[in-house]
Formats: C-alpha cells, sequence, structure tokens
C-alpha cells in the first residue's frame, strides 16, 4: 500500500523500523459507497489493497482514494487519533479510520467500512454532522460562572482536577453517539457524547451552570433515554468511560449533588 | 454563486483564528471560514503546554522569556515582537483558565508549570519551569475551551468552507485595500464570495511539503498560497523546524514534554548523547540543535534498530503512575502505532518536520505587509500562517500555543478596530473567476497526472534533500524536481467529477499550494548561504552575522484573471528585511 511504498523506496534515514521486518499482504475492503448525485440508494464496493499488519486503515483508505479510486470521499485530518475527523463503521464497530491498525482487524476476511449511523449520509463515508453538533451546544458545553472574577487563575485542587478528566478527553468524533442503539431510533435524543460535554462542566468544580445543564438533560430526550447498554464505551476512541459519566449524571439529577 | 456581507472574515478556525473571533465577533459582525470543523484543527494536536512566567513554582519573569525566545531563534527574531509576546503571555495563560481552560495544577492549586526545552532561568543558567500544561493534550483543551467559548459567544461558523482566493481592490486612497475572499464550499462544490472590510488569515502551516511530518493531511499551505499568488510576499520560508522526537517512520509527534519530565535520548550504545551537544541542558536544547544532532547520531553509524535509522527516547526510569499522569497520550501512540510499551521500553524516533517558522509577514499589530513597510489595508494574518516574526530561524516549544493566543487576539481586535472605521472596497468585477477556472479546469479535465503521483514525488524529494542537513546540490537537486512538478501539475487530474464533497479536487488544489510553497521554501534555503536556527547547511557551517541576518522576502507577480487558473510561470524573487533588534545583540549560540 502507499505506506509501504514509501516505507521499502525511502532511503534518506526515515524509514520505518518494521520496513522489511514485517511483511505485507493482500487485503480487501468492502466500502460502502453512495453519491447522491447519481446513486438512488448505497451499494458495496469492493477493493483489494497490499497492507502491513501496522498499517492503519486510513492508510489503506487512501491507498484506494489515491491509486484506484478518486471518488472515494472520506474525512480525515491528523492520521493520529486526536482530530476526530474519520469516525467510521469498521467491521460493524465505530472506531477511528487513523487509529485502527490492519492487525487489530482481522485482515484474513474482507475488511467492511460503513458511515457511522443514525447521521444522514451526505457521500460515500461522510456524514451530515450538523445534528451531532447541535446536540452539544444544546448542552451549553462552556464555563459558567458567578460572582467577580479573580484577578490571576482560579485556584482549583488537583483532586478537584481530575474529577473530570475522563470527560475532557473528548474529540466530538461522534463514535459513542453514533454506536448508541437508542440514538438510532430516536434522532431526538442527545446522546452520549453530548451528555459527555456536560458532564465536563457539571463536574467542574469553578463551574455555576450545573443545575441549568442537569434541567437541560431531565428532559425527555436527556439522560433518562439511556440504557446502559455500553455501546457508547466500547466505541470511544479515547477510553472514556462513557457510560459512567452519563450515570453520573443521572446521579447528580437524583441527588442534586455534584 | 453566493454573496455574503461581513465586517470582518477570519480565515481558519485552529486556535489563531478561533481566539482571533472571540475578540472579533464581540465588537463587530464577523464570519468564521473554514476548510474543516473547528475542533478538527491541528491546535488540538499540539500537547507539552503554553509557556508563560508566571512564576507559579519557582522565580521567572518575562523578560527571561523573551531573551530564550531570541537565543533559541538563533538572532533571527524580531525582538519587538517577542517582547509583545512573551510580557502578553501571562495574561493569555489566565485568559485560557478563566475561560475554563483545565490546566493541570501544583499542590496550592494554581496552574502548574515544567520544563521545557530551550526555557532558562536567568540567561540561560538551567531549565526553568515555564510550561503550562493540561498533560500533553494541552491543544487539545486549548482548542476544545476556545471552540466552547465561540458557542457560548454565538460566533458565525461557516464549516467546510474552502478559501481559495483572497480579492483586493484599489480603495478611495488609490491603494490596493482587502476586499474579502472566494471560498469553495466543499458540501456542494458552490462558490461564496464574501465581502469584508477586514479579513484575518488564520491558515496554519504547510507540513505536508514534507513526507516526514507531525503535521496533518490537511496542513497544505492553503493560506500562504493564496497570499502569495496575489503578491504578497513570503517571510523566511526556508526556515522549517524538525521536531526531534516523531515516531520513527510515522512522524508523529511525541512532545518535548517527555523531556521535560525527565526523558533521555540515547543512541544504539545506550549513551546519553546530547551531553556532548549541549553539556548544559542536554536534552532540553532547543529542536533545531537535538534534531541535528540525533541526524548526526544516525549518519555516523550510532543509530538504534536494525537499519541503525533512529535514535531511543528513554522514559523507562520514570514512574509509570508518572507517566499515566503527565503523558498518557504520547505514550498510548507509542503503543498503538509501534507495539511499544514506553515504561519498560524505550521509544524509536527521529526528526519529523513541524513547524513553519516562516509565512505571511505582519507587524505586531498583525496587519500584513506588502513589502518591508507597507501594510496591506484590512488583511491581518496570526499563527503558523504568519511571520511576525517571533520564531525566527527556530521556534522554542510551546511559543506555538502562546503565539496563536496572543497574536490571534491581537488580529480579531486589529480587524475589527479597522472594520468600524474603513467603508468597504468595492468587490473586483468577476470576483469568482480565478477560482472557478482553477477548480473547473482542473474538475473536468479528462486525463493527465495524478495528484498522489505528483504530491510523492514532491514529498521525498523534499525529505530527502532539504530536511535537517541541506546543500547547494541537494536544494538543486529538489528545486528539479519542483520544477518538473509544476509542469507536470499543469495537466493534473482527478477521477472525482461530481460537486458534493468533491475531495479529490481538493487535494488537487492543495498539491498546487504544496507545489508552490516547496520552491519558495528551497529557493531561499539555497541563497541563504549560512547556518542558523532550523536551516543547516553542511557547505556553510557557521551563521554569517554580517551577510545574513536579515529575513528572506520572497516574491512573486501576481496572477492575472486568467481562465485557465493560476500559471506558476513568473519566476520568485529574493528581497530582505532588516531584524529588529531591541536590547539583545547576537552573540555565540550555546546551550
Amino acid at each position: 500500500m502507499t505506506a509501504t511504498a514509501e516505507k521499502t523506496d525511502q532511503t534518506g534515514g526515515q524509514d520505518s523500523p518494521k520496513a522489511g521486518v514485517v511483511p505485507s499482504f493482500t487485503v480487501t475492503l468492502k466500502i460502502s459507497r453512495f453519491d447522491p448525485e447519481t446513486d438512488s440508494e448505497q451499494h458495496w464496493e469492493t477493493y483489494e489493497v497490499t497492507a502491513h499488519a501496522t498499517d492503519r486503515v486510513l492508510d489503506a483508505l487512501h491507498q484506494i482514494k489515491w491509486d484506484q479510486d478518486g471518488s472515494l470521499s472520506f474525512r480525515r485530518s491528523c492520521a493520529h487519533g486526536v482530530c476526530g475527523s474519520d469516525a467510521m463503521r469498521i467491521n460493524g464497530k465505530n472506531r477511528l479510520a487513523c487509529k485502527t491498525l490492519i492487525k487489530d482487524v482481522n485482515p484474513d476476511k474482507p475488511i467492511t467500512v460503513e458511515p457511522i449511523k443514525g447521521l444522514p449520509v451526505e457521500k460515500d463515508l461522510i456524514v451530515d454532522m450538523e445534528p451531532f453538533f447541535d446536540a452539544y451546544r444544546e448542552v451549553m458545553p462552556f464555563l459558567i460562572t458567578e460572582g467577580n472574577e479573580p484577578t490571576r487563575e482560579r485556584i482549583q485542587s488537583q483532586a478537584d482536577r481530575d474529577r473530570f478528566d475522563d470527560t475532557t478527553k473528548c474529540i466530538l468524533c461522534a463514535a459513542c453517539t453514533t454506536s448508541c442503539p437508542v440514538f438510532w431510533n430516536d434522532g431526538q435524543y442527545f446522546g452520549p457524547a453530548a451528555i459527555v460535554n456536560a458532564h465536563r462542566f457539571i463536574f467542574d468544580s469553578r463551574d455555576d451552570g450545573g443545575t441549568q445543564r442537569l434541567e437541560i438533560l431531565n428532559d425527555k430526550e436527556g439522560v433518562w433515554r439511556c440504557r446502559t447498554t455500553f455501546n457508547c464505551t466500547d466505541a470511544c476512541p479515547r477510553g472514556i468511560e462513557v457510560t459512567k459519566a452519563i450515570q453520573e449524571v443521572k446521579r447528580a439529577l437524583l441527588t442534586s449533588r455534584f | 454563486m453566493q454573496t455574503h456581507k461581513y465586517d470582518v472574515v477570519i480565515v481558519g478556525a485552529g486556535g489563531a483564528g478561533m481566539r482571533a473571533a472571540l475578540e472579533s465577533s464581540t465588537r463587530t459582525r464577523t464570519a468564521v471560514l473554514t476548510k474543516l470543523y473547528p475542533t478538527r484543527s491541528h491546535t488540538g494536536a499540539a500537547q507539552g503546554g503554553m509557556c508563560a512566567a508566571l512564576a507559579n513554582v519557582e522565580e521567572d519573569n518575562w523578560e527571561w522569556h523573551t531573551f530564550d525566545t531570541v537565543k533559541g531563534g538563533d538572532y533571527l527574531v524580531d525582538q519587538d515582537a517577542a517582547e509583545i509576546m512573551c510580557r502578553e503571555a501571562i495574561d493569555a495563560v489566565i485568559d485560557l483558565e478563566k475561560m475554563g481552560l483545565p490546566f493541570n495544577r501544583t499542590p496550592e492549586g494554581k496552574i502548574d508549570q515544567r520544563r521545557f526545552g530551550g526555557h532558562t532561568r536567568n540567561h540561560g543558567e538551567a531549565a526553568v519551569r515555564r510550561s503550562c500544561f493540561a498533560a500533553d493534550r494541552t491543544g487539545h483543551m486549548i482548542l476544545q475551551t476556545l471552540y466552547q467559548n465561540c458557542v457560548k459567544q454565538g460566533v458565525e461558523f461557516y464549516n467546510e468552507f474552502y478559501v481559495l482566493d483572497l480579492l483586493m481592490n484599489t480603495g478611495p486612497d488609490g491603494v490596493e485595500h482587502t476586499a474579502g475572499v472566494v471560498a469553495y464550499e466543499l458540501a456542494t462544490g458552490e462558490l461564496h464570495v464574501f465581502q469584508a472590510k477586514s479579513v484575518v488569515f488564520a491558515t496554519g502551516g504547510t507540513g505536508k511539503v514534507f513526507k516526514t511530518t507531525s503535521n496533518a493531511h490537511t496542513l497544505t499551505g492553503d493560506g500562504m498560497g493564496v497570499a502569495f499568488r496575489r503578491g504578497i510576499p513570503l517571510e523566511d520560508m526556508e526556515f522549517f523546524q524538525f521536531h526531534p522526537t516523531g515516531l520513527a517512520g510515522l512522524g508523529i509527534l511525541l512532545s518535548e514534554a517527555a523531556r521535560g519530565e525527565g526523558g533521555i535520548l540515547r543512541n544504539a550504545d545506550g549513551e546519553r548523547f546530547m551531553e556532548r551537544y549541549a553539556p548544559t541542558i542536554k536534552d532540553l536544547a532547543p529542536r533545531d540543535i537535538v534534531a541535528r544532532s540525533m541526524a548526526n547520531e544516525v549518519r555516523e553509524g550510532r543509530g538504534a534498530g536494525p537499519n541503525k535509522d533512529y535514535v531511543l527516547l528513554d522514559l523507562t526510569h520514570l514512574e509509570p503512575a508518572h507517566i499515566d499522569a503527565k503523558l498518557p497520550d504520547i505514550t498510548e501512540f507509542a503503543r498503538t502505532y509501534l507495539g511499544v510499551e514506553p515504561y519498560t521500553e524505550p521509544v524509536p524516533v527521529y526528526p519529523t518536520a513541524h513547524y513553519a517558522m516562516g509565512g505571511v509577514p505582519t507587524n505586531v499589530e498583525t496587519e500584513v505587509l506588502r513589502n518591508n513597510t507597507d501594510i496591506v489595508p484590512g488583511l491581518f494574518a496570526a499563527g503558523e500562517v504568519a511571520c511576525v516574526s517571533v520564531h525566527g530561524s527556530n521556534r522554542l516549544g510551546t511559543n506555538s500555543l502562546l503565539d496563536i493566543n496572543v497574536f490571534g487576539r491581537r488580529a480579531g481586535i486589529a480587524a475589527a478596530e479597522y472594520a468600524a472605521n474603513a467603508p468597504f472596497v468595492d468587490l473586483p468585477a468577476n470576483p469568482a473567476a480565478l477560482v472557478e477556472g482553477m477548480v473547473e479546469t482542473i474538475r473536468t479535465r479528462d486525463s493527465g497526472e495524478r495528484v498522489a503521483d505528483l504530491r510523492r514525488a514532491l514529498q521525498e524529494t523534499m525529505d530527502r534533500n532539504v530536511q535537517v542537513f541541506r546543500t547547494e546540490a541537494s536544494m538543486k537537486e529538489a528545486l528539479g524536481v519542483i520544477d518538473e512538478l509544476k509542469e507536470r501539475y499543469a495537466a493534473v487530474v482527478v477521477q472525482d467529477k461530481g460537486k458534493r464533497y468533491n475531495t479529490d479536487l481538493l487535494e488537487a488544489v492543495e498539491l498546487g499550494f504544496l507545489i508552490e510553497l516547496a520552491e519558495v521554501i528551497t529557493l531561499g534555503a539555497l541563497a541563504r548561504k549560512e547556518s542558523r536556527g532550523g536551516h543547516f547547511r553542511e557547505d556553510y557551517e557557521a551563521r554569517d552575522d554580517v551577510n545574513f541576518m536579515r529575513h528572506t522576502m520572497a516574491y512573486r507577480a501576481p496572477v492575472t484573471d486568467v481562465e485557465q487558473g493560476p500559471k506558476f510561470a513568473d519566476e520568485v524573487r529574493l528581497d530582505y528585511k532588516p531584524v529588529t533588534v531591541t536590547r539583545y545583540q547576537p552573540m555565540e549560540r550555546k546551550y
């Protein structure tokens, strides 16, 4: 594949430590395609690429796009799991294509790649992210403070800082929300990512907007729709304990303590 | 084609663009146009921290920070700009904390600080704890915090709008003013003309000129390229930073914070080789020195691995709990992408193209310069796309996050204030013609050269010939390849002929910018017959202050509105601009 060819062609001293060590092999990708300008519905197309076990699925997609079929469309940017652009359904599981190595999925069988579920497909692997960001914006994902601002930084103990550390890791890739069966069936549900981002502020000792946010999440499309299936936790490429965060928000609603 | 009208248009929604938007949108009608969803911007990949002399954990002051910045930049820094940045750094950090940024804390609950390369106490005595951080996710937290505050303020974003042209027109005073921009809407393929009194470029860098890079696929120098095609110069483009610790073979960034927290670089013999190159601050020397030292170890046969082509970043002496608390993400990168466990094994690393010190020249008010002295009224730039120049020939670690916050803020204020007192300038006739010609020519061409082939050839020659070590011969070889690629690019073809989300077309357009910028980088490097900061000439190993303590200014005659899209016909012309020196005279750079 592309990355492989570059590694073996390269002579300038930046070679992968794996070059020449890890054998390459042929991988089949079965990709969901849809171009609204020409197609009436989604269909599958199959591609073969040469890959190393340590290559990313994103590398395989790039090889297809760059060397076989330029019309294949997907989003990507950082290519190492921090920008959140390339969440997709790989072998039926939501993952980041840039954080999934070929060896992490069974390369002996065709690797299926589909757009994440529950958001309108715009083209191939690209979905409309607006409903997702709308839900995010609704939970007031920003620090709300009362009283006078201090001249220097606010004081916060490291323990208080650690209280919400897990949910600060969210990169808004939508892997969690679009793995949630409740979200698939009910587009009105805020979804896990929005709740994670509400959690990030509700449990920040500097924040005074917890009550407002909890009121929003107490809505019939709020946290109570969660059926604790843990799909979201499994899907999160950042390792956030999403279901736990949702449970903590539920508990805060019941006890009014946070 | 749609036409929109705003007082201020900001191009780019990374740290600089959103910091500008927070200022501008409270003052006047502002739109942010961004190629990516804001939270995808590469600011989010920054890791180690943002320096400011808060003195929360030990004595420090902004004057020491200024000195370190000037010395780190090998005296090519404009010292007035560095003073402003280091002085305003303190408020910039405090502002972010007040916006909600979750910094790591000291036992007293203040913002914690740690050591970083080239940041020292009292003009080089010893490393100082100056970097304010949130684990190794500081950029992520900055990007998220700025976006959260943009949501709070209701900032108006046009997501996945790719700006491809800058519009200018003669104003009532007979001078060329900024009139707006032309954007390509990725979702529909439609062109949009944005008329604006002020335009702020905050489009980031151009790391994809190189093959081995820490940069995102989308960092293709668009803003620099758009400005350059309209006759605006580019400053100091030959200075490109190669970050020492990219994951070997991949280029993925491993923060300098790894060394700030105690990590050590070793060669194949296990030797801590930085003791030989920088006896005082060793592994925490500035990036240019560390990158060169690493490349030299490999070149002299002391590299590790089966091909002896990398060195090792050793964290094994650190407590796993300490690693988890301070460096969680980068250790996960090592596990995910190389299968290496940093608790027990050293991590293979090699320099990776990381940061453009050069860019669109601005003054300290972020106004873009059309030459050494005159501004382009209504045009502003901040962040990596700009060259103000606070980084000189080598940026210190953490100073980019600082730069985007300090100068992003300044750009937002300056753009809004300019718009408050300026009239709209008329749009030029047929404002979208250039972009339409360029995009449609590529999209409808039946056969020709493939984008990926040309891009690979470009990136390979840049890695081989214009990387850490440069010579006249290597750069002439690169220019030969670039010349050939310019010709081949004139016949570039895409397979996707559609209008919706045509990322094939997008990559073809991006490649045009990459080729142009590679040429400017290489020409500047060839003409600079000295070694300074990130630019190292094996045929001119010494710094030459007599002939080269000056900024390079590259010019190309502006394109005309040809229906066939921009041509590469005009030669690049190089000129020079003096460095602003206030209190630090150049001296030998030792660490």
